[in-house]
């Protein structure tokens, strides 16, 4: 490859090791990284945690700690920044090359205004007096679309939420008009929603500045959405890059395959997805040969020997010894990957004359706002949960969507508590939960399981596996012989070995200790299980598998899911019936397919079109609705319709039509197969 | 409670202790200071009460192993006598004081409300009350009843730090989901403290008792000052050492053996301490350690298993590399 007038930054053979602590083993978190960046280009990074994605963007800024040693090259228009003085490189950060973090709080210092942090940033590189900075700061926080940036100026970092965080945090990287824009991340930790409107923020800062942009994320979503060429991560190597729409189409490197294949999409129902096997490798003394062989189906005695280079025609490398069959053959992903078959759906029948497994009607709870450190006085109320309806039948999964702070986790722990609701009523197995005697609540925890979404903070680190899958056969009393009968079958049920009991939490993979949860919730043979998020802190390859695993325990155990995911996707390939929550509310229920396809509520159309598809070609021809502003905050009660301060409906109606929304909240209509609340939805 | 503990916990944390050297070792020589106290008294026809007017303040000799002290008493008699008071106060005030500091304070953190204010208020008066003035007042009464009082009374006066400790660390593991996770799951609260709440609090607890060891066995000396406890001419390790401090310079043998008896003690718990720690905290590297071998073998297995095609998961070999 030539170096043209076009390439802005090239990185060639990257190497970054990390000194092992404690007589470990050097970690070699980067292995030989090329990278090209031209000018004016959206680069996308993509690949699972762990894979060096983050060291690569940290080293080009030299920002990577002290115990890592770097080598290669990294050249910025033709000027080497690997070992340049960290004064120059401190110059050439912020200047030449802008950085946006996944976390925004920790990239703002939490005592100082946000207008002089950014004033500041402009100071540091251009000589502008005080007030020019200030103007120029008012300019950018309104360039990234912060409401009232004058007033902005002066607020605290706290007081941001996370979405506006993350658009000052890019105000502040764009305030000296870089040439690069590295961004590890920006959206992982934010909505739907608001990503949207941080992604349509990146692309305007973009625009106006004319920066490349270098875009590192885990989700090929994203990756899809704003990428013009994509490089794939894996296990410190790039195994493959591609102009988008090549790299989607026709992947020649059998891991983005996988990866592709492994994804659920908004956009499909149901069907086994495709897991790839096993775990990414630990990046100590890796054995020789391609990387991606134990866990690759294509792999050969000949891919052990020596690691495949990255090579190709015309823009479209791979890392792979079979790259020109994948290019010849194009095979989809559950071609090339054993896929496991699942049982075949339920046929369908009348709901209604299933057994009712959960019904939750009008559940309310608020939290009180107490103030005073010695004295603590009660100031106000959070209404977390303030009208919430669910209906979960026999066999069926019911996902239940929404935002952060909709008040999702309240509802679940509210129903986990199996206690008298504040207001509304609680019915498990058609037992109303304010009626319960002592004894029969215990006895009905054994129908009712959960599982959390962190794998390694809900199992108990002290406890080997075998254990904590006992626990709640021991809490409802079992004989000791089935208990230790049961915990070899409840391992192998969900994909472990029996072996495996005597072994620790700390000793599995995030997407094993999931499955150890599932066990543990299986143990007494529950009716309903309640899924926190189960799947959102694994990596796509291994989220996979868990969702193959619980669509065949549903089928297989007759089992009932009450499935909470932010990830709409997810949702939509996992659940029969979906809830979406809005401000502590229902807004709209009904069948999946038809949610999806037809929505009435405005919320649950921006929602789904917020939703990145990992399809560059259907994202271009996608309109996507974007929300104004963050959601209400629930400590005040609005009067009429929760969503009127955001919706995009609302905006077009008359005047007439608007004073229902602003007088009256829309109710649901909860005996309908598919209701929503909202005054015109539609029907 | 007990009848259904953890069984497979037990047995590899069992397993794991006796693969710790410092385990083995501490816990051989307690063994041996255990042997050398209660059947070393038989080696010799002096008494601990015995006087040798012929030989005051001897060095070592065949006919005094530790030299005599100042009456004239033979120091190897009185340093096994103080070993064997000293070893059992040592162990059982240690064992004692942190057994009711678990306790308390993992009640008062994990159940809140009262039950927290009124054992906190019980752990603070008890800590401002003067408890010399305490002892003083009730160990007329006790004089009597023994030993086993005057360890009960020890381990009273020295547990509620901890107890504040331990109770700070339950409240924050109480929020932590695989506390909640139990308790969703039905289990009962006493059950959650002892199965999930103290064993993540071992690492701290099992420190703080060794160090309790050493501390119970000095903090013996002082009561005798109160004319409780160990009198003349009774000895423990902490009135030998107490009493042979100012001669240790002229006459080392009265300090020294007493002084060294008691450090190789504390250093002994202290092992088998650091062991029991490990062996509770799975992910604590010392009696795990797979040796690089088997890691190599079991990865060469994986990947072979792997590349036959074989589904699923195979085991974590990654967990030296990731954890
Ligand atoms: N400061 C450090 N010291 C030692 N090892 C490190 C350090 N930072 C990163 N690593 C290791 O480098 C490897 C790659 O890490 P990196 O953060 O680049 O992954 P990533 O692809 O960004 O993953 P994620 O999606 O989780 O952000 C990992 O094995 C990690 O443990
Ligand atoms: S080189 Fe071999 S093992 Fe590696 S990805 Fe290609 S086919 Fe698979
Ligand atoms: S009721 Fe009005 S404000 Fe509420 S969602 Fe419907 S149109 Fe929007
Ligand atoms: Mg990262």
């Amino acid at each position: 490859m030539t170096t043209t007038a076009t390439e802005l930054l090239t990185v060639r053979d990257l190497r970054v090791d990390f000194a092992g602590a404690r007589g470990r083993g050097t970690v070699t978190a980067v292995r030989g990284v090329d990278l090209t960046l031209r000018r004016g280009e959206t680069l996308g990074i993509v690949g699972e945690s762990g894979s060096g994605k983050s060291v690569t963007a940290l080293s080009v800024l030299g920002l990577l700690p002290g115990t890592a040693a770097v080598h290669g090259s990294v050249t910025l228009d033709g000027r080497e920044l690997i070992g340049l003085p960290p004064g120059e490189l401190t110059r050439i950060r912020g200047r030449r090359i802008a950085m946006v973090f996944q976390d925004p709080l920790s990239a703002f210092t939490p005592v100082y205004r946000i207008g002089d942090q950014i004033a500041e940033a402009v100071r540091a590189h251009q000589k502008t007096d005080k007030t020019a900075a200030r103007r120029r700061a008012a300019e950018l926080l309104d360039l990234v679309g912060i409401p009232d940036p004058q007033r902005a100026l002066d607020s605290f970092p706290h007081e941001f939420s996370g979405g506006m965080r993350q658009r000052a945090m890019i105000a502040m990287a764009v305030a000296n008009e870089p040439d690069i824009l590295l961004a590890d991340e920006p959206t992982t930790a934010l909505d739907v929603t608001i990503q949207a409107q941080v992604l349509d923020v990146l692309r305007t800062a973009q625009r106006e500045t004319g920066a490349a942009l270098v875009l590192v994320s885990h989700d090929l979503g994203v990756i899809a959405q704003m990428a013009d060429r994509v490089a794939v991560m894996y296990a410190g190597r790039v195994v493959e890059t591609a102009p988008v729409d090549e790299l989607f189409g026709a992947p020649r490197h059998p891991y983005t395959l996988g990866l592709i294949g492994a994804v659920p999409r908004l956009d499909r129902d149901g069907g086994p997805l495709v897991p790839i096997p096993g775990n990414p490798p630990a990046l100590v003394d890796l054995p020789p040969g391609c990387p991606f062989a134990p866990r690759c189906p294509l792999a050969g005695d000949d891919c052990r020997t020596a690691e495949p280079p990255l090579t190709g025609s015309d823009g479209h490398q791979a890392a792979c010894l079979r790259a020109d069959r994948l290019a010849a053959e194009r095979p989809a992903p559950a071609d090339v990957y054993p896929v496991p078959p699942l049982p075949p759906a339920a046929r369908p029948v009348d709901r209604s004359r299933l057994p009712q497994v959960l019904r939750v009607t009008g559940l309310a709870k608020t939290f009180p706002v107490l103030k005073g450190t010695v004295v603590k006085r009660k100031v106000g109320e959070v209404y977390a949960v303030d009208g919430v309806h669910l209906d979960i039948r026999r066999g069926e999964t019911l996902g239940l969507v929404g935002e952060s702070g909709s008040g999702k986790s309240t509802t679940l722990f509210e129903i986990l508590g199996l206690t008298a609701p504040e207001a509304g009523r609680i019915e498990l197995l058609g037992q109303d939960t304010a009626a319960l005697s002592r004894e029969a609540v215990h006895r009905l925890r054994a129908q009712l399981q959960i599982v959390f979404q962190d794998p390694m903070a809900s199992l108990d680190p002290r406890l080997p596996i075998g254990d904590i899958i006992a626990e709640p056969l021991q809490a409802q009393r079992a004989p000791r012989e089935r208990i230790a009968a049961l915990i070899p079958e409840l391992l192998t049920k969900v994909g472990l070995e029996p072996a495996h009991a005597a072994r620790y939490p700390h000793e599995f993979s995030g997407g094993q200790r999931q499955r150890v949860s599932i066990a543990r919730a299986l143990a007494v043979s529950p009716q309903l299980l309640v899924l926190d998020e189960p799947v959102s802190a694994l990596d796509v390859s291994i989220q996979a598998g868990v969702l193959n695993l619980l669509q065949e325990l549903k089928a297989t155990l007759d089992l009932s899911y009450l499935f909470v995911s932010h990830d709409l996707s997810v949702i939509r390939h996992l659940a029969d019936r979906v809830s979406v929550m809005y401000l502590g509310r229902t807004v709209e229920q009904g069948p999946v397919a038809e949610v999806f396809t037809t929505a009435r509520h405005p919320y649950t159309r921006a929602l789904l079109s917020a939703v990145p598809l990992p399809d560059p070609a259907a994202e271009r021809g996608r309109t996507r609705i974007l929300l104004p502003g963050d959601p209400p905050s629930p400590t005040s009660r609005p009067v009429g319709c929760a969503f009127r301060t955001r919706c995009p409906l609302y905006a077009t109606l008359g005047g007439e039509q608007r004073s229902r929304c602003e007088q009256q909240a829309p109710a649901l209509d909860t005996a309908a197969e598919h209701g929503a609340a909202c005054h015109w939805g539609g029907e | 409670m007990a009848g259904d503990a953890p069984r497979s916990r037990g047995r590899l944390v069992l397993a794991r202790l006796l693969a710790s050297p410092g385990v083995v070792i501490g816990g051989g020589i307690v063994v041996l200071l255990f042997l050398l106290a209660f059947v070393g008294p038989y080696l010799t026809h002096w008494k601990y009460t015995d006087i040798d007017y012929t030989a005051l303040r001897q060095p070592p000799s065949a006919q005094h192993w530790f030299g005599t002290a100042g009456l004239g008493q033979d120091v190897y008699a009185q340093t096994l006598r103080g070993l064997q008071k000293s070893l059992i106060i040592g162990l059982l005030v240690a064992l004692l004081s942190t057994c009711l500091a678990g306790l308390v304070g993992a009640c008062a953190g994990y159940f809140g409300g009262w039950t927290d204010r009124l054992l906190i208020f019980f752990v603070d008066l008890m800590l401002v009350f003067p408890s010399f003035l305490i002892i003083t007042i009730v160990s007329p009464r006790l004089k009597n009843s023994g030993w086993l009082a005057f360890v009960v009374l020890l381990a009273a006066f020295n547990w509620m730090i901890t107890a504040r400790v331990v109770r700070s660390m339950t409240i924050s593991l109480k929020e932590r989901e695989f506390v909640r996770a139990a308790r969703f799951m039905g289990v009962r609260p006493l059950r959650i403290i002892w199965r999930h709440i103290l064993p993540n609090c071992a690492s701290y607890l099992i420190v703080d008792a060794t160090i309790a060891v050493g501390a119970a066995v000095m903090n013996e000396t002082m009561l005798s000052y109160f004319g409780f406890g160990v009198q003349p001419p009774d000895v423990s390790l902490g009135t030998l050492i107490a009493d042979g401090t100012d001669s240790a310079p002229t006459y080392p043998w009265m300090f020294y053996f007493a002084a060294g008896l008691l450090v190789l003690f504390v250093l002994a718990v202290n092992l088998v301490g650091d062991g029991l720690r490990d062996a509770l905290d799975p992910t604590a590297a010392a009696g795990r350690r797979p040796s690089r071998r088997t890691l190599r073998a079991l990865r060469r297995r994986a990947a072979a298993t792997a590349a036959v095609g074989s589904r699923g998961t195979p085991p974590a070999l990654d967990a030296e590399g990731t954890a």
